[in-house]
Parts: C-alpha cells; structure tokens; sequence
C-alpha cells in the first residue's frame, strides 16, 4: 500500500506574499495618481499627455501593471479554483487569461511609450 | 468508533436563507469586485489609450466619458476598486494580527463597506 501525503503544489506561500507586495504596490501607485491628478493645473490633452510622459508617471505605471498582472493572475486563478471544477475547461481558462493579461501589459506599455 | 465519512451531513446551501455576517458581506464584495475589475480592464486600458493618442481622441474620450451610462460604469468601477483596496488593506492588517477580536474585525468591515460607498458617491458628486 502506498501512503500518500497531502502537500500541496508548493506555490500557495508565495503566492500569498506576492499578492500582498503586489498589492501594496498598486497603494503606493493610486496614491501617486491621486497626488497627481489633484496637482494638475487643467484637464486638456496637453497637461494630461505631458503628465504621463514623465518618466516617474511611466515607470511607475510598468511597476503597477507588472503587479496588477500577477495579482490579478492568482485571484482570477483562485476563483477558477473555486468553482470551475472540470480540469479541461479550467486549464483553457487558465492560458486565456494568462494569454490576456501578456495581452493587457503590451497593450499599457504601447500607451505609455507610442506616440 | 462511529466514521463520519458516509454520514450525511446537514447542508444548507439555500443562499437567500444564508445570514452572512458582515465580514462574509465584504469578504464576498472583495471577490466580486476583483472579478468586475478584471474583467473590465480593457475597457480602462482603450479609454486611456483615447485620452493620450492625439488631441482628437481625447475630444473623443472626453465625448464617451460624458455620457451618463458610461459615468454609471465608471462609478461601479470606481466603488468596486475602492472596496477591493480598503478590504484588501483590511486583510493586511489581519495578517498581521491588527483588529482580529470579534467586535473589531466587525467594526472594520462596516467601515471597509461604508469607506468604499462614501468616497465613490464622493468622487461621483464632484464629477457629475
């Protein structure tokens, strides 16, 4: 007879703390936006472009996409975990959010850095 | 020795009959709310995108946020992001075992709901 002991997949730790660091991240970052927003002079496409050209409101902008990904990566995953009880569609589920999300980060990187 | 593996249990899964305590109200916001957002962060990542591209489509963004039912979203939106962040910091100070008694987790969680609706009718009021 084999004995089998319960482990687990290893990631729910770090996972765990991830979730939190990231989202500290995204305070720190909507407090910025906060500060910024209320410093702006006007609302016109000049101020706002020129508000997002500088580079603390660009990098700042990755730091807080990187963390909204991976955040967004384990709760939607651990609500998929939750209910989606067929492996098959979970495991579809799981690449098209994932496919998503690589998606959403290029995507906000484009905005950020095109013209 | 009695096994309580064929035992049937009392189940009630009737949710409309469910009373649940007003951390298991936010608990369940929390999930929800972060489902909503991530759902609707294309619809974030295009209008931001309108608002940088050129002085035209930020004419244009300006004309699509102006609109009441977009607003309406936007607010939803805001009220779902405002209550995932203030539930969220709840749980941090849970994990570091802050506000954990009974009456003060409680406490919490009505401040967590009540924070999220103030500041989002808030924001509402000063944008409408």
């Amino acid at each position: 007879m084999v004995r089998r002991e319960v482990t687990g997949a290893h990631y729910g730790l770090r996972d765990w703390l991830a979730q939190r660091i990231t989202a500290v991240i995204m305070l720190a970052y909507t407090l910025l936006v906060i500060m910024a927003l209320l410093m702006l002079p006007k609302f016109d496409y000049f101020t706002w472009k020129a508000l997002w050209q500088l580079p603390l409101m660009r990098y700042a902008s990755v730091l807080f996409i990187l963390a909204l990904l991976y955040h967004s990566w384990v709760g939607v995953r651990n609500i998929f975990m939750d209910y989606i009880k067929d492996s098959g569609i979970r495991l579809t589920l799981y690449v098209l959010v994932i496919l998503a999300l690589v998606a959403y980060g290029a995507w906000a990187v484009q905005i950020l850095w095109g013209r | 020795m009695s096994s309580t593996v064929g035992r049937k249990r009392p189940k009630h899964l009737n949710l409309l009959q469910i009373r649940l305590p007003v951390a298991g109200i936010i608990s369940i916001m929390h999930r929800v709310s972060g489902a909503v957002l991530f759902l609707l962060i294309p619809l974030l990542l295009y209008l931001f995108q309108l608002s940088l591209q050129s002085g035209m489509t930020f004419m244009e963004f300006q004309e699509i946020v102006r609109r009441p039912l977009v607003k309406l979203i936007l607010l939803g939106l805001l009220w779902g992001y405002l209550h995932h962040l203030f539930a969220g910091l709840r749980h941090l100070f849970l994990d570091l075992h802050i506000g954990i008694s009974l009456e003060t987790a409680r406490l919490t969680s009505i401040i967590v709901l009540v924070a999220g609706i103030a500041l989002t009718l808030l924001v509402g009021a000063r944008l409408w």
